[in-house]
């Protein structure tokens, strides 16, 4: 894989005369996991949407790119909806990149990389006969399998269970390892967990928050991460209050 | 109660209130013949009404695999284009407010009186109904997944051929439904406008002498093709189409 890059925004954006979010900085330091936490509607998801390359309809005034140069080609994206086809298996979605771009689809990887969501005899099942979580590991398997320098994760464990959801985010750490990546997300536990650095959006500004120390997946009991988490909710109803 | 089972109870109950129509108003059988005569003229003139309903199969047929692939194709090229979708949507909207009926004197004038026109009729009938069935689905496509294709690099025609059609085949699949009831119309009023075969044709002839029991024998045949034919549409298009969408 190619070294993972900076992103960086900086800019202001609108839908006509809506305006999203003005004024905002925003880097996401190379190979770090970076949490982008804030109310609904602050405009996270078009930061992730501009990055991805799908900004059309928003229009945006600033600069945005991956530091060393352009995005494209470069950026894979997981969704809180897995996305998976139902018309295909579980395998022929994890080499759909491949199929869309033309190139044969190397089989020996997309076993590779089932195995390594832990899903090796899944591989002829269809999405409708897994479980949330299940189908939430293909889609990761799928983000691998694009082998992008740069990952954008929109909320993409938020509709799981309490226990999956702790168990993806530690499989998606250790699986998107030396990758940048950004995280939108509505919920201070992930952020406190997840975070290398953790950034609170308001439509105006972005803060850091500092996190826990500790390397990333921490663990989900641990007092600082409590903590952070706590600070973290408290300040998102101050600002919404 | 299953579905075979009150299938044949209607039947039984339809034939009942047609008996019972016939014995209380007292009709004589040219204007409302008896089922049992039907079902004897049926017998009897088999040959004739074997030899009608092939030809206006064939037009069935033929007209509802080519308004389908035509369907198809301009489904497609409607959805790729956004010129082709401003300059022919009007027009195909136009096209519906003719009635199907007013067109068939011209196109037996331009087709004559063979196979050539009643195809068209059925064509011309069906066409509408699966182009906007698939047109409709093939818009509807989960802007989502549209939006990881591009992400992953996808280039032109491979979202339409690997997303779109896949996620469409259902809509396709609803209007192939419709099509297979309203073929066999196309083909009927072709022959009533013009033909010199067919169950249609037969039907007119048989109006023309007086023979009320033949009429409804034509009717009656060509109901029950109408009735396999969508079935076997059914299942094939279920079976080839649609999943469960999860």
């Amino acid at each position: 894989m190619p070294p993972a890059p900076t992103l960086q925004l900086r800019g202001s954006a609108s839908f006509g005369d809506d305006p999203v979010f003005s004024g905002i900085e925003l880097t996401a330091e190379a190979g770090k996991w970076t949490c982008l936490l804030g109310s609904s509607g602050v405009g996270k998801s078009t930061v992730l949407r501009l990055f991805a390359g799908l900004g059309e309809g928003v229009d945006f005034a600033g600069s945005y790119d991956a530091g060393d140069g352009s995005l494209e080609g470069r950026v894979a994206l997981m969704a809180q909806s897995d996305l998976l086809l139902p018309w295909l298996t579980v395998s022929q979605n994890i080499g759909l990149g491949a199929k869309l771009r033309g190139e044969t689809v190397d089989h020996t990887r997309v076993a590779d990389v089932l195995n390594r969501v832990g899903l090796p005899d899944k591989a002829t099942s269809k999405p409708s006969e897994l479980s949330g979580g299940q189908r939430q590991r293909v889609a990761l398997a799928r983000t691998l399998m694009e082998d992008r320098p740069i990952v954008l994760l929109d909320e993409p464990f938020s509709a799981l269970d309490a226990k999956t959801r702790s168990q993806m985010q530690e499989l998606a750490v250790e699986l998107l390892a030396g990758r940048t990546v950004l995280l939108v997300t509505h919920d201070p536990a992930e952020a406190s967990r997840l975070g290398d650095a953790i950034l609170v959006m308001q439509t105006e500004r972005i803060d850091h928050v500092a996190p826990p120390s500790g390397a990333v997946p921490r663990p989900v009991d641990d007092q600082a991460v409590l903590m952070v988490q706590a600070q973290l909710l408290a300040r998102l109803r101050e600002e919404a209050a | 109660m299953k579905a075979w089972q009150a299938g044949i109870a209607s039947t039984i109950l339809m034939i009942a209130l047609w008996q019972a129509i016939v014995t209380l108003t007292g009709l004589p059988r040219f204007i409302l013949p008896p089922p049992g005569l039907v079902a004897e003229t049926i017998w009897e003139s088999r040959e004739l009404l074997a030899e009608h309903a092939v030809i206006t199969i064939a037009e069935v047929l033929i007209g509802l695999v080519l308004g389908a692939a035509l369907g198809w194709l301009s489904a497609i090229g409607l959805t790729a284009s956004p010129v082709a979708r401003a300059l022919v949507r009007p027009m195909l909207v136009f096209s519906q407010a003719i009635p199907v009926f007013a067109l068939a004197p011209i196109l037996t004038l331009w087709l004559g009186y063979g196979l050539g026109s009643k195809i068209a009729m059925a064509l011309i009938i069906i066409y509408f109904p699966v182009t906007s069935s698939f047109f409709d689905a093939l818009m509807r496509t989960n802007p989502d997944w549209l939006g990881l294709a591009r992400v992953m690099g996808a280039k032109g025609w491979r979202i339409m051929w690997h997303i779109r059609i896949p996620a469409a085949l259902p809509g396709f699949a609803s209007g192939l439904r419709l099509a297979a009831v309203y073929a066999p119309i196309g083909a009927i009023i072709g022959e009533w406008v013009g033909a010199s075969k067919g169950l249609g044709y037969l039907m007119l002839l048989a109006n023309g002498r007086a023979k009320t029991d033949l009429m409804f024998a034509a009717l009656i045949v060509l109901a029950i093709f109408t009735l396999i034919l969508h079935a076997t549409v059914s299942r094939l298009a279920g079976r080839l189409f649609e999943r469960s969408e999860s």
